[in-house]
């Protein structure tokens, strides 16, 4: 059903897009494949950053920050804190203009439209590239159910069938319909932490989402839901294009396939995962990596 | 924390360096007790090769510890599982010279069939590259470990000349069998040592430049 309403979204959205995607894409498929993963599910560019630079009054975050976020596949992004990390994925659906005194230049697309075009709608980015945070962040008023159904309720479904169907299935692909079917009336900070942050994950996926921003959705779970969490994201990345930011590098190693290291709001080494996390090619990923500092 | 994973890995490294002297000890004192016709030689090193199997459990008992408590990454993760490898040739390297011993022993009962010129040769080809292998690996230099991968064919080719020899011995003179397939034995040692030296060049060049050369992918 939701990806009933996401193809039907994105015909409704065709016009828009001035050129057809498929050659250019099916190119650089073909180059990424060769030079990058053995693994064939290597995709087209989802998201791409462009000499970004971002602030928070006179203090710059970023510095020029270039970046091609792979479709379907989790990209990590490792580094100290303040490195900019939470930064440059609230960048990416424009959630760093919220806070007051900010500022941000360079560009960032989304396949091939700029989500800074004034056509786009920063709410619409949003929907379409939603965000999980560290502390999960449910309705603590609203029932589990309304937790995951107020997205498609403020787009005006209000079909209770069509809800009905969207909310099953977004719990199913959270991964928490199981322990939640029968109590789907109970207040969403009713659950556990981890069931919490599921909660959040199946919110985001009610709506048309296609880019899922993970900023640390671990760093407050036990290891039980952190590992449920974390086989989400791998069951998620089928459909989603997933970017995690997270300060434990085990988790970084076991959940994405492509890595890129931040320090002092510069990328300093982007690569494949297993490169990363094996014979990095700077030093100072690998002091970092190693535990040498930060 | 990280002070004390730096010392275990400097811990383990001296380690792998005293098995490493202990295993070139054993080579030569084999060949020496071969040479010298001196069994009592032979039983020694028999006997000492305990002390190389020990280590060999410690080296492993050390690198497991780490992998499980501090789940290393990139140069500290190259280092000890090339560690556990090379841990395991210098244990088969100890395994060979007691073989050479053993062979001794045999031999030393028995009339020497021909002066000895290829196969000390070869010995101290195999000895000079367990060396430079170690070498290597204490100055973390991919440039000699490539050396000591070019020098096995130079031991290969030596095997091959010393069993041509020896074959002909045999051929002539039906005596001369057994000597002969205990010399031919003990060439054949000398070229897995020579072998187990080469794998231990390659995990250095891992270990370093994070590059696997095995099967002649360098």
């Amino acid at each position: 059903m939701i990806d009933e309403l996401a193809e039907k979204e994105k015909k409704e959205r065709k016009p828009v897009e001035k050129e057809p995607k498929n050659e250019p894409r099916s190119d650089s498929r073909k180059i990424e494949v060769a030079h990058h993963e053995p693994d064939a599910s290597v995709k087209k560019v989802k998201m791409k950053a462009e000499g970004v630079c971002a602030w928070f009054g006179t203090k710059q975050a970023l510095f020029d920050v270039n970046i091609d976020i792979n479709e379907k596949a989790v990209t990590a992004i490792i580094g100290p804190s303040g490195c900019g990390k939470s930064t440059l994925i609230r960048c990416f659906n424009r959630m760093h203009e919220t806070v007051p005194g900010s500022r941000f230049a360079g560009d960032i697309f989304l396949e091939e439209n700029s989500i800074f075009d004034p056509r786009m709608d920063p709410v619409a980015v949003r929907r379409r590239v939603g965000m999980v945070f560290q502390k999960p962040t449910p309705f603590p008023t609203l029932s589990i159910y309304d937790n995951v159904a107020v997205g498609l309720r403020l787009n005006g479904t209000r079909d209770k069938k069509t809800l009905d169907e969207v909310v099953e299935k977004s719990l199913r692909k959270a991964a928490l319909w199981e322990e939640v079917k029968d109590s789907l009336q109970k207040a969403g900070a009713a659950l556990s932490g981890g069931q919490q942050q599921r909660l959040c994950i199946a919110r985001s996926l009610a709506v048309e989402l296609e880019v899922l921003l993970m900023d640390e959705p671990c760093s407050a779970l036990d290891p039980i839901s952190t590992s449920k969490v974390e086989e989400l994201i791998h069951e998620l990345r089928q459909n989603y294009t997933i970017i995690i930011v997270t300060h434990n590098m085990q988790q970084a190693a076991r959940v994405s396939q492509k890595t890129a290291f931040m320090l002092n709001g510069k990328l300093i080494e982007y690569d494949s995962t297993e490169k990363v996390f094996t014979n990095p090619a700077n030093k100072l990923t690998e002091d970092y990596i190693t535990g040498r500092f930060g | 924390m990280q002070i004390s994973f730096d010392e275990e890995l400097g811990g383990l490294k001296e380690k792998i360096l005293l098995m490493g002297s202990k295993v070139e000890e054993a080579i030569r004192l084999a060949m020496k007790s071969l040479v010298d016709r001196d069994t009592k030689l032979s039983r020694q090193i028999i006997r000492d090769d305990r002390d190389i199997n020990d280590l060999e459990i410690e080296v492993d008992e050390t690198c497991h510890r780490l992998l499980a408590l501090h789940q290393p990454m990139a140069s500290d993760m190259r280092f000890i599982t090339s560690a556990m490898k090379i841990n395991s040739d210098l244990e088969r390297i100890g395994d060979m010279a007691v073989n050479i011993a053993e062979r001794a022993i045999t031999l030393n009962e028995l009339p020497p069939l021909k002066p000895l010129i290829d196969i000390p040769r070869m010995a101290s080809i195999a000895q000079e590259m367990v060396k430079v292998a170690l070498d290597s690996l204490v100055n973390r230099d991919p440039v000699a470990a490539k050396k000591v991968c070019e020098r096995d064919d130079e031991v290969d080719n030596l095997n091959d000349q010393i069993i041509r020899e020896l074959l002909s011995y045999m051929i002539e003179d039906r005596a001369a069998i057994t000597r002969a397939l205990n010399l031919i034995f003990i060439s054949r040692y000398l070229e897995r040592i020579a072998d187990h030296a080469t794998n231990v060049a390659e995990d250095v060049v891992y270990m370093v430049q994070g590059k696997d050369i095995r099967h002649r992918r360098g």
